[in-house]
């Protein structure tokens, strides 16, 4: 059991979210930042849909009531376990009675914590993640709440001594560190800023409908996170891009990533609870590897977009694989000293 | 002639010439396909729209399969799949789709028009050119059917709005949009199952309860059901 003293902003239960149902209208929920989520989990050695604790913004407090051994991924929240620091990315066991404070993050947005065993809800339509719009999933259907209890799995706790609640402590490289984090510049492209967050975008469905203006604009501009952004999508402030067709189109599909550009010419990028359908032209779409990239982004930061060819956002994924099997290797290695061969 | 009498005459003329153009095929991100059929969006249309789908979700690598209003989506595993393979077999399952009607059940929404509940009525009104009482008599006149569900769980993109009624969507969309309103966005009308943002105006509000997770059957209404919304109250 978890014990939450300290919800802050916005925590959530979540795991890689629903799939497979958005013709139902349900969407994707889930770890906005999926690969801290899903190193969380190999940190604690949960198999990758187990479920886990989203904390954006923080500050967030949470007490064990058993011992465990649990993870600590995304973003850099200066935590501490009873007043002892603790680095993120890292996986440590925990006693019974003690307490983990995430605070606030130095960078980024959001953290996320694994616990081995997993986030013990009950399932719906596929997943334990929290559905804040719909009001389903995870614990009650919303954000939790000082007080709360988290029930943890006991079922499917790990037997791996490199993970056991008895070993120490030890981390892993973060993906922001990695040499896959590059991002290629076409020539000519505008310098991005030294704060601004550089996405990948592949030009969308409707993106040379747009004026030429807008289209220079999409690239050449910083666009603002404005603070009436949420998990459901950023809306951004920067110039407007205009379109001279102005007709509405015919309701169709948007996905996390698309960036659509309502008539006020300002966009808004979807994110993991973005609804199913939308009717506003599809300017362009982050490339799937860059997603937790933008879940990290803070509120009044600057985004810079970057176009990139279809190979490059393959390519981008394909690191991602590596970095991930990088991850596996060393718990691999951990494994064979600590002598643990299962 | 309402527009959804007009395509059930339509479907039910077999000897009816029908000439298929190709759909127009476009990648969103590298993980998804947008499939567009040419205009205008008809019951017929849809119908193919809604056969095609159930092909696609048996296709490899394909992880979602979203209709849209005369559109499909589908998003695939972007290492496993590509634009260019989904492209040909949406394309002949397109040729060869079947236009099967849907009977589903008909619904009746009771609606409680204008006031607090429909703060756009008047907007609606003015930019028709109706009075409000105008627009919900057109409103509550016609049938209308179910084309898909999407942008909310339960929430039903219905066909056969009075081409009449037809508004904009807001150009800055709400952030909060009652539970249970009852609006239109351009040439579609339909319900929040939710409070959620959205740009429609919003006529009215109704008590029925649109998706419930808990229920074996989560949304209350399906593809291809028939929608009639009553008067349930009227401020103005």
């Amino acid at each position: 059991m978890i014990h939450v003293i300290r919800a802050g902003t916005l925590t959530s239960v979540q795991d890689l979210g629903r799939s497979g149902l958005r013709h139902l209208g349900i969407c994707q929920s889930g770890a906005l930042d999926t690969l801290a989520m899903g190193v969380a989990n190999r940190l604690v050695g949960n198999p990758s849909d187990a479920a886990g604790i989203e904390i954006t913004i923080g500050p967030t407090v949470l007490r064990f009531t058993r011992n465990a051994r649990i993870a600590i991924t995304g973003a850099d929240f200066a935590a501490t376990l009873d007043e002892v620091p603790v680095h993120a990315w890292w996986s440590l066991p925990v006693l019974a009675g003690q307490q983990l404070t995430l605070r606030a993050p130095r960078h980024g947005m959001r953290a996320y914590v694994a616990v081995a065993g997993g986030i013990d809800v009950i399932p719906m339509q596929g997943s334990r993640s929290t559905d804040l719009q719909a009001g389903f999933g995870g614990l009650g259907g919303r954000a939790l709440r000082d007080g709360d209890r988290l029930p943890v799995s006991g079922a499917l706790q790990s037997r791996d001594l490199a993970l056991g609640p008895d070993t120490a402590g030890f981390g892993v490289k973060s993906p922001a560190l990695c040499e896959f984090g590059h991002i290629p510049v076409a020539p000519g492209a505008a310098l991005a800023g030294a704060n601004d967050t550089v996405i990948r975008v592949l030009p969308g469905p409707e993106y040379a409908s747009f004026s030429p203006a807008a289209q220079a604009a999409l690239w050449a501009s910083p666009w603002r996170i404005t603070p009436n952004s949420n998990r459901m999508g950023y809306r951004l402030a920067g110039p407007s891009l205009e379109r001279p067709d102005t007709q509405d189109l015919l309701s169709h599909a948007v996905l996390p990533g698309t960036i659509q550009v309502p008539p006020n010419g300002q966009p808004i990028v979807l994110m993991g609870d973005a609804q199913t359908a939308g009717g506003y032209p599809k300017i362009g779409a982050v490339i799937s590897a860059d997603l937790w990239r933008l879940a990290q982004a803070r509120l009044n930061a600057s985004l810079r977009f970057v176009p990139v060819e279809l190979k490059h956002a393959r390519q981008a994924l394909v690191e991602i694989g590596q970095y991930l099997q990088q991850v596996d290797l060393a718990l691999q290695m951990r494994r064979e000293r600590l002598g643990n061969r299962r | 002639m309402t527009f959804f009498s007009k395509q059930v005459d339509a479907i039910d003329t077999p000897t009816q010439p029908v000439v298929l153009t190709q759909p127009t095929l476009l990648p969103l991100g590298d993980n998804a396909l947008v499939c567009t059929f040419a205009p205008p969006a008809t019951l017929a249309t849809q119908a193919r729209v809604w056969s095609v789908a159930r092909l696609a979700r048996a296709w490899p690598h394909v992880t979602e399969v979203v209709p849209g209003m005369n559109n499909l989506t589908l998003v695939f595993d972007p290492l496993l799949a590509d634009a260019d393979g989904l492209s040909a077999l949406l394309t002949s399952a397109w040729l060869s789709a079947d236009e099967n009607d849907a009977s589903g059940n008909i619904v009746e929404i009771p609606v409680h028009y204008g006031g607090a509940d429909g703060p756009d009525l008047e907007l609606v009104a003015r930019h028709t050119g109706l009075t409000p009482e105008q627009v919900i008599a057109r409103h509550t006149a016609a049938d209308y059917v179910v084309f898909f569900l999407g942008f909310q769980p339960g929430f039903a993109y219905l066909g056969g709005l009075d081409p009449s009624l037809a508004t904009p969507r807001r150009a800055e969309p709400r952030l909060a949009v009652p539970i249970g309103s009852v609006g239109i966005g351009g040439e579609q009308t339909g319900i929040y199952p939710a409070e959620s943002p959205g740009g429609w105006q919003l006529l009215g509000r109704t008590p029925l309860k649109l998706f419930d997770p808990a229920r074996t059957a989560p949304s209350l209404l399906a593809p291809g059901d028939r929608v009639r919304f009553t008067v349930a109250g009227v401020k103005t």
